[in-house]
């Protein structure tokens, strides 16, 4: 009989530990798809975060560092600084990136390091149990903002894709969502671009992907693709936020 | 052919480090090492390598752990402050094996303290610094050529286990010049120098071309308590096998002097005093500090009357010198702080008293 369906060559044969209905499997699935039809698999270097992907070390069959918590893009300045014939992805939730982190992919991007970013934003922190994240909506029950996020005391939600969108050194930046096939196809050809720029030797690529999380946001998978749906996508709008003009490699 | 130049300690450890072949050197600026900074910027693009100042001490020693993960010798240089950002990146490079060189150059504390040389970071650096079970490989130059010397052998001894080295000096050694000596054709090399070659590192990351893939990580779920046994082992073998010390007049020595650094500088007049007076002083330098060398320390102390311990901080190394000697004479020490160097004479008066 003839396959017609795999998991992608370059991610290992194991069972995820991702709770049901998470998005983080989905994503990792398009990232496998997209490395190999770009065959760059012997010569991609990949950062795991901390936090509910700190495992996708043992989901991918590459070079992988994993970081403390944060500091994803300046672990991959390093390793591509020192080869830059190396595609270097980081791999961040929100804690990571839009809290914690916030001070190395900002630099990172204004440095104009060529790196791929894939930004996983479930507003919530899951890997601890639920807390509130930065892009936690307002109004949004966590387990650290029990009556629901309140801006004047807790902030708003932050969006670091407009952010960095606004700094010369990013040559992309797109969010995305893993709710609907569309959404899924729209998700993976944004990778597919972020990780062609680095391989074209171009600036700091950033695909930001809302994403499910069913176990802390208290509603079923079903139920959680109409709560991003309805409820995020408003707050975090879909779609290329920056394209820039095709630059020479320098 | 070597030549001898006149440099201060903090430039010093530079051009070493370019004679180590470290291409790759992170950073960010605090007084008093900002020589070293500086120097780097101006010299790794003239050898092929890459300088980068970063927007803080914890990318810094991030962007380290990056260029060490993809094989390349990688340093970074600060001052306390400084340093204790650093320790979250330290402790994951002790914990992902990485080898890397750490510049302290120490100033005055806690917290903001002042700019003034200083030794008070004795705990922080011999202790491992950072979470978690570790040691990193500590060195203590007393001199610039000992800071370019030692340097060299950061690096070395970084990559032969794997693990951290930190080179502790202070600033009144950073900013002091001195006459070093050099080979003639490193301080021309100029255009791309030899890059570290990963030959010899199975487990950089490079891209998994041609072999099973490679993974570094500090994560060890379920399997923790046997990386932390592994490590310890190696520990022990450092312990073994590095512990490096300068003796100086023991054979008759009734007091030893023991001091490490700027305070081993001014111990080593005090001596030379006291020996005019005809008092028996003699005098052990530890160049490591972790391994500190306590077998020699615990022969000493059962043949001395008594110990000094001069350092440049409340007290920290004395402790050391106190668990080696196990109580076999007395321990005395002499302190100054807040960046407040001791005088000769101010040790000769503590010699005396004993």
């Amino acid at each position: 009989m003839k396959k017609i369906f795999s998991r992608p060559q370059c991610m290992t044969d194991v069972r995820t530990h991702y709770c049901p209905g998470c998005g983080h499997g989905i994503i990792h699935r398009l990232l496998g798809e997209v490395i190999d039809e770009l065959k760059i698999r012997e010569r991609t270097i990949g950062i795991a975060p901390v936090g509910c992907a700190v495992l996708l070390y043992d989901y991918f069959d590459l070079d992988i560092i994993e970081a403390a918590h944060g500091r994803p893009p300046a672990v991959a300045t390093g390793l591509k600084r020192a080869n830059p014939e190396n595609i270097v992805f980081t791999y961040q939730g929100d804690g990571d990136l839009a809290a914690i982190g916030t001070a190395e992919i900002i630099h990172a991007a204004n440095r104009e390091e060529k790196l791929t970013v894939i930004f996983v934003n479930n507003a919530v922190y899951g890997m601890t149990g639920g807390q509130m994240a930065p892009t936690t909506l307002i109004g949004q029950k966590t387990a650290t903002s029990p009556a629901g996020r309140e801006a004047s005391t807790a902030g708003y939600p932050l969006k670091v894709a407009e952010m960095l969108a606004n700094l010369p050194g990013t040559v992309y930046v797109d969010r995305t969502a893993v709710n609907t096939p569309a959404n899924i196809a729209k998700a993976k050809k944004a990778m597919r671009t972020a990780f062609e720029l680095q391989i074209r030797g171009l600036g700091l690529s950033l695909v930001e992907i809302l994403s499910p999380c069913p176990s802390y946001w208290r509603l079923t998978p079903q139920e959680s693709m109409k709560w991003l749906e309805e409820k995020m996508i408003p707050c975090f709008p879909l779609g290329v936020i920056k394209k820039a003009p095709p630059k020479r490699r320098s | 052919m070597s030549k001898k130049v006149l440099m201060c300690g903090n430039e010093a450890i530079g051009e070493a480090a370019i004679q180590a072949n470290c291409r790759y050197y992170f950073g960010y600026p605090i007084t008093p090492q900002n020589e070293l900074t500086a120097y780097m910027a101006g010299r790794l693009p003239e050898v092929g390598g890459v300088f980068l100042q970063s927007e803080s001490e914890i990318a810094a020693i991030n962007m380290v752990y990056g260029a060490a993960a993809a094989g390349m010798r990688a340093m970074t240089s600060s001052s306390s402050p400084g340093i204790s950002l650093k320790q979250e990146g330290i402790s994951y490079l002790a914990g992902a094996e990485l080898p890397a060189v750490i510049i302290n150059i120490m100033r005055g504390g806690p917290g903001l303290g002042n700019i003034a040389p200083a030794q008070a970071d004795y705990f922080q650096a011999t202790r491992g610094g950072g979470h978690g079970d570790y040691r990193t490989i500590v060195l203590a130059p007393s001199k610039v050529q000992e800071m370019m010397d030692l340097t060299r052998l950061a690096f070395d001894l970084a990559d032969k286990y794997r693990n951290p080295v930190i080179l502790l000096g202070d600033g009144l050694l950073g900013q002091m010049m001195e006459p070093v000596e050099f080979k003639v054709e490193s301080l021309k090399l100029k255009g791309k120098g030899k890059k570290t070659s990963t030959n010899k590192k199975p487990w950089a990351l490079t891209g998994a071309k041609g072999r099973p893939r490679n993974l570094l990580r500090s994560l060890y779920l379920g399997t923790l308590e046997q990386h932390n046994q592994h490590l310890q082992e190696k520990y022990k073998k450092i312990s073994r096998k590095e512990v490096r010390y300068e003796a100086i007049s023991l054979k008759d020595a009734e007091i030893v002097l023991i001091a490490y650094g700027t305070s081993a500088r001014i111990s080593k007049a005090a001596l030379a005093k006291a020996r005019k007076e005809g008092l028996k002083v003699g005098m052990l330098r530890p160049i490591t500090l972790w391994p500190f060398p306590s077998d020699i320390v615990a022969g000493i102390a059962g043949r001395a009357k008594a110990l000094l311990t001069v350092e440049m901080s409340a007290g920290q190394m004395v402790e050391d010198v106190k668990l080696a000697g196990e109580g076999k004479c007395p321990v005395h020490f002499y302190g100054r702080m807040g960046g407040g160097v001791p005088t000769a004479e101010e040790i000769l008066a503590e010699i005396r008293k004993i």
